[in-house]
């Protein structure tokens, strides 16, 4: 059973753990500090969270001895690399998504648009050149930032040389080979955001998170930004699902072994982005996504103003608890798959991600 | 010797009071600096060697154009603030 959950937060990072059925708040690090990204490395040796001081950069930090102190490593950097358009060169604005392989080797997903990696869990990274060098890759705009960003990383447990990863806005892509070749992959996906005859354009799609069924990598689930999308053939074909009260949010989660199994938050679409009628409710489905389960149990039924970012749901590894943080700082753990929720925390800072480590 | 004072916002990664380093250029000072205090320049500086947007520098009391301030030719008895501009939230 998970029984240690992190949280990412616009004040710092947060360490809940399960003691006698109760979660409870034992750990604090960075406060004050806005937290993007944590991740622990697949050794468990390593944990490593980035941080977005605004002022003064992007600093990621690693602890080796579970989040109780912590130092300063390298963050991944674009030195040398050089815009060939007419604008700035680019340099590093967030790291939206740390995730270890099977391998420990430690991937990052930046704004603006570069992928990162790493060898020594983050003492030197080197850029994914095969990709910032793809054409496409110029194709891509900004999705709720100012420039593109990578925000899903998914490593395939059959085979580590599959990966497939998700940009806002960039699409799907997807590299047999560990990252050294891509193509794109949005065959079934729809933008109506963009003109009616680039609605299907792959490098302007907005997955907003994607996700992999660990005993399934065949199928994977994206939360996009105009609807929710499936696919059973690893990327090579989507299909739109259809879902109420809204198939619009943030936020996905597939159960570790049950691949039609997924969970959502659905939000007002687009410009409002809050809980449909104020009422904050999670969508499961168990029958890849042909019926959904609105579920309201422990969640707020009035006056809901709550927004679950796209890292910010969580399930733990046997697909029983899961976790789930919203903007206006409410903390929610389910232990019985998503059918009832409790509320943790009503006091916490915007929660950026969730993460059972 | 050109000194440089840090925003309290960031001690333990620069000095908070005064604190002498060579240097005849606000480059060269903080190259000078980087032996005692490493992660400096990384908090002052982007990845792509310029001054980050948000980062303000004063000499002398006078707040300096953040694109030429690197550059700029210091006296020995100069006096250097490195802030957080309020700019940035």
């Amino acid at each position: 059973m998970a029984n240690r959950l992190f949280v990412a937060s616009r004040k710092g990072l947060f360490c809940f753990e399960a003691t006698a059925s109760q979660w409870t708040l034992t750990g604090k690090s960075f406060l004050g500090e806005p937290v993007t990204a944590i991740t622990q490395s697949a050794s468990k040796q390593y944990l490593v969270a980035a941080l977005n001081l605004g002022h003064f950069g992007v600093k990621l930090h690693r602890s080796s001895d579970q989040g109780q102190t912590w130092e300063e490593i390298d963050a991944p950097s674009y030195k040398g690399v050089h815009s060939d358009a007419q604008e700035d060169d680019p340099s590093l604005q967030l790291v939206w998504v740390l995730e270890y392989d099977a391998d420990d080797t430690l991937w990052a997903g930046t704004l603006p648009g570069g992928l990162f990696k790493s060898t020594d869990h983050g003492s030197h990274w080197s850029l994914v050149e095969s990709l910032w060098q793809d054409p496409l890759r110029k194709e891509w705009f900004g999705g709720g930032y100012d420039s593109p960003g990578i925000h899903s990383i998914c490593f395939d447990p059959r085979n580590h040389e599959h990966v497939a990863l998700a940009v806002s806005c960039g699409g799907v892509w997807i590299s047999e080979d560990g990252g050294q070749h891509w193509q794109v992959k949005t065959k079934g996906m729809k933008a109506s955001y963009m003109p009616p005859d680039q609605a299907e354009n792959p490098a302007t799609q907005d997955p907003h998170r994607m996700v992999q069924c660990a005993g399934n990598p065949d199928v994977l689930w994206v939360q996009h930004h105009c609807g929710i999308f499936l696919s059973e053939d690893r990327g090579e074909s989507w299909r739109d699902i259809k879902a109420s009260p809204s198939a619009f949010g943030f936020a996905v989660a597939v159960h570790p072994n049950k691949p039609g199994t997924a969970w959502f938050v659905p939000a007002q679409k687009d410009e409002k982005r809050y809980p449909v009628n104020y009422e904050f409710v999670v969508n499961k489905t168990e029958d890849y996504g042909k019926t959904f389960t609105t579920i309201r149990a422990g969640l707020p039924q009035e006056d809901s103003f709550d927004l679950v970012y796209r890292h910010a749901l969580d399930v733990s590894s046997d697909g029983v608890i899961l976790a789930m943080g919203s903007t206006t700082g409410n903390l929610w753990v389910s232990e019985n798959g998503g059918d009832n929720w409790q509320n943790i925390s009503n006091y916490l800072p915007p929660i950026y991600a969730v993460r059972f480590l | 010797m050109p000194q440089i004072v840090c925003t309290n916002r960031l001690e333990g990664i620069g000095p908070c009071s005064p604190e002498a380093f060579e240097g005849d250029d606000l480059g060269s000072v903080l190259a000078s600096a980087s032996n005692k205090y490493p992660r400096l320049s990384s908090y002052l500086i982007d990845d792509q060697g310029n001054i980050r947007k948000h980062v303000a520098i004063f000499i002398n009391g006078q707040m300096q154009d953040r694109h030429t301030v690197l550059q700029k030719h210091l006296n020995q008895e100069d006096e250097i603030h490195l802030l957080q501009a309020l700019s940035g939230g």
